[in-house]
């Protein structure tokens, strides 16, 4: 604080700091403070999922130094963008409240739809992707329609949809089982070897931090002209240093080996714009709304039908983008494609980043930091050499810890007043 | 009160229901019920619990929707499908179950559903407005940052009651505004209703604090198991509003009420 702020708020203090009864965290030991409180009482946010990755990076680490070698980490970069993506969606219908069960079956789809379209049939590549995208969006739009019209509920709707869904694909592949992409087309180089160009990497490792910087200061800059008061500069200013310097040591590490992989790029993108839409969109307060309390949502006047028909298109065509870029890693569209642990891998990985099961609370960046973590099981005990056996287990025990972790947070900040 | 009787009833009424009622299933919670709101008046709503006030309420606020009966608004005849036509019209409405999202915080549950500017939330403005508000109403929120579920009663009845004077409505509904409320708040809200009512607005307002609807009712009218129990000025006696309240002593208030019915539209001509 600097003396002019003390003798201004001295003179007339600022709109939203005259009630003598609330504390304001002063400066960064207040801001430090600040945050112990509020994970005392259980608004965890993103903690539990950091916390976490420590715990299992360094576990796998000690066992198996190439762990956390560069080359390892790219390939987990490249393996966490395809199921990502599908995340992505999971906390799109999470955040509402609901959930989409079939994420997995509408990837392998989208992914044998490729095969057959693109293969098979010749079609140009773009046009293939553009199907499987518009049909992954109407088949949330038919879920929608069953849930809002007939009041389905959603784990009912989309356990059917699994099922159909995996038929089609099984009925689209059958004859031939699985359809190999060509080595050499763009879209399989994009899944499995392009990655950026070093000083590309850089320069876009330092922009969160200079966005950040500029968009802080403008919001400081007209809160100090309303008469509300800013955010203080200096902590402003330190949070850009850190992110940057973080992010930038993180892109030297990975640029000794082949560097980042433009697909991690595509979905680090996603992941920003669907940041964006959540926090600072109509549309996002509104899925926030509708997922905290739908019938205040409702009074409020918030077309609540249209939020669940945007939340659950938006899961199914972000699965079926996560099905074509998994094709593209894979370079073959198969009957696994999209089985097995895709779905709860999905959801997993939204639940363990931090979005809540119960609906009104939840981020894009808990899809990031979610497959991150499962990601970095299913690397670390196939270096281990462990069996599918054991992979399923352990990845189910972190799942079902990650849900602890939120129902116990969610006790605590009820009785903490923050629910 | 400055405005006499025959201004007020000169006047077109801003709402009017006619023959309204609502059945759930095999229950009854409305019949026939009719109820004349003007512009610049604060009709009160008693009646026992069951007596079919919140569900009057719903209807207008478009929550619940009439099983008979015509809604006239501003002079034309309206239906209220769903929520957001009854805003759309200018009734905005308070909540008993105040109907707010705890999980986000005080200036999103202020403008929920009219957020400023859709593509890129202008949060500064909208902080601003909700602080001017809360200021009018002499609010005592510690912060508007923080989600409403760290609030108590009372400051969630506030922030419901600024929140319905976002839209600079035409009617505004208070289901049980004062509840909540401790005695520095309840004179606030009653001075603000007084405040909304001098801007011409009309306003409904159900409770069941007797001592607040004599502050400032112009008039009060009494609802019973679902039916209209007659019409009374605040000045009327306690006793008579109790009676017509619970049916006790029942005759000298429907007597009274169905000789004013008899008399025709003018329904409130002074004893």
């Amino acid at each position: 604080m600097t003396k002019g702020a003390e003798q201004n708020a001295q003179a007339a203090p600022l709109i939203d700091r005259r009630d003598e009864r609330v504390k304001h965290a002063e400066g960064i030991g207040g801001s430090a403070r600040a945050f112990w409180d509020r994970i005392r009482s259980g608004d965890l946010g993103s903690l539990p999922v950091v916390v976490g990755l420590a715990i299992i990076w360094t576990v796998f680490q000690s066992l198996n130094p190439v762990f956390l070698a560069p080359n390892n980490l790219v390939n987990l970069l490249f393996d966490c963008s395809t199921v990502g993506v599908i995340a992505l969606g999971i906390v799109c219908i999470l955040i509402v409240g609901e959930i989409d069960l079939s994420v997995g079956s509408v990837s392998g789809f989208a992914s044998a739809l490729i095969g057959v379209l693109w293969v098979n049939q010749g079609w140009p590549v773009a046009i293939a992707i553009l199907a499987a995208l518009v049909f992954g969006v109407l088949i949330g739009a038919l879920y929608a329609v069953l849930f809002n019209r007939f009041g389905m509920p959603s784990f009912v709707v989309t356990l059917a949809g699994l099922l159909s869904i995996l038929g089609l694909q099984l009925y689209l592949l059958g004859s031939t089982g699985s359809i190999n992409l060509p080595y050499e087309a763009p879209l399989v180089n994009f899944g499995q070897l392009l990655v950026m160009p070093d000083p590309v990497s850089y320069a876009l490792a330092a922009l969160p931090g200079i966005v950040m910087f500029v968009l802080g200061h403008r919001i400081a800059a007209r809160r100090r002209e309303a008469g509300l008061s800013p955010q203080p500069l200096t902590s402003l200013l330190l949070r850009c240093v850190l992110v940057t310097v973080v992010l930038e040591l993180v892109v030297y590490y990975l640029n000794l080996d082949r560097g980042i992989p433009w697909m991690f790029g595509l979905f680090v993108g996603l992941v920003v714009v669907m940041n964006y839409a959540l926090t600072r969109t109509k549309w996002g307060r509104q899925m926030l709304a509708v997922g905290g309390n739908r019938e205040a949502a409702r009074r409020a006047g918030i077309n609540v039908r249209f939020i669940y028909m945007t939340a659950f298109m938006l899961c199914s065509g972000l699965a079926a983008a996560g099905g074509i870029l998994s094709a593209a890693r894979l370079a073959s569209a198969s009957q696994q494609a999209g089985t097995g642990d895709v779905n709860l891998n999905a959801i997993a990985a939204a639940v363990i980043g931090g979005t809540s099961l119960f609906g009104g609370r939840g981020s894009a960046y808990s899809a990031l930091l979610g497959i991150i973590v499962i990601q970095s099981i299913a690397s670390g005990l196939t270096l281990l050499d462990l069996s599918s056996s054991l992979r399923y287990m352990i990845t189910g025990a972190v799942l079902a810890i990650a849900v602890i972790v939120d129902s116990l947070a969610r006790r605590s900040r009820v009785s903490h007043g923050r629910a | 009160m400055d405005r006499t009787q025959e201004q007020r009833d000169t006047r077109e009424p801003v709402l009017s229901l006619r023959g309204i009622s609502k059945h759930f299933g095999a229950v009854s919670a409305l019949t026939d019920i009719d109820l004349d709101v003007h512009a610049g008046e604060v009709v009160a709503l008693v009646g026992d619990n069951g007596a079919g006030k919140s569900t009057l309420v719903k209807i207008l606020a478009g929550v619940h929707q009439p099983s008979s009966g015509s809604i006239t608004f501003r002079g034309k005849p309206v239906t209220l499908p769903d929520p957001s036509a009854a805003l759309a019209l200018g009734i905005a409405t308070v909540f008993q179950d105040l109907a707010l999202c705890e999980n986000l915080d005080v200036v999103a549950n202020i403008f929920l559903g009219r957020e400023l500017s859709p593509y890129r939330l202008d949060e500064v403005s909208m902080e601003l407005k909700a602080w001017t508000l809360l200021n009018e109403l002499s609010a005592r929120i510690p912060s508007v940052r923080e989600p409403v579920a760290s609030l108590s009663g009372g400051q969630r009845q506030t922030v419901a009651i600024a929140r319905s004077l976002l839209l600079e409505p035409k009617l505004i509904l208070l289901d049980e505004p004062t509840a909540a409320l401790g005695v520095a708040q309840t004179a606030e809200v009653l001075d603000l209703i007084e405040r909304v009512r001098d801007r011409g607005l009309g306003v409904i307002m159900i409770s069941h604090n007797m001592e607040d609807v004599r502050a400032v009712a112009d008039r009060i009218a009494v609802l019973r198991l679902g039916r209209n129990n007659g019409v009374f000025e605040p000045d009327a006696s306690n006793q008579e509003l109790v009676s017509a309240i619970t049916g006790a002593a029942n005759n000298s208030v429907s007597r009274r009420a169905s000789r004013r019915q008899a008399q025709g539209p003018a329904p409130e001509e002074r004893p």
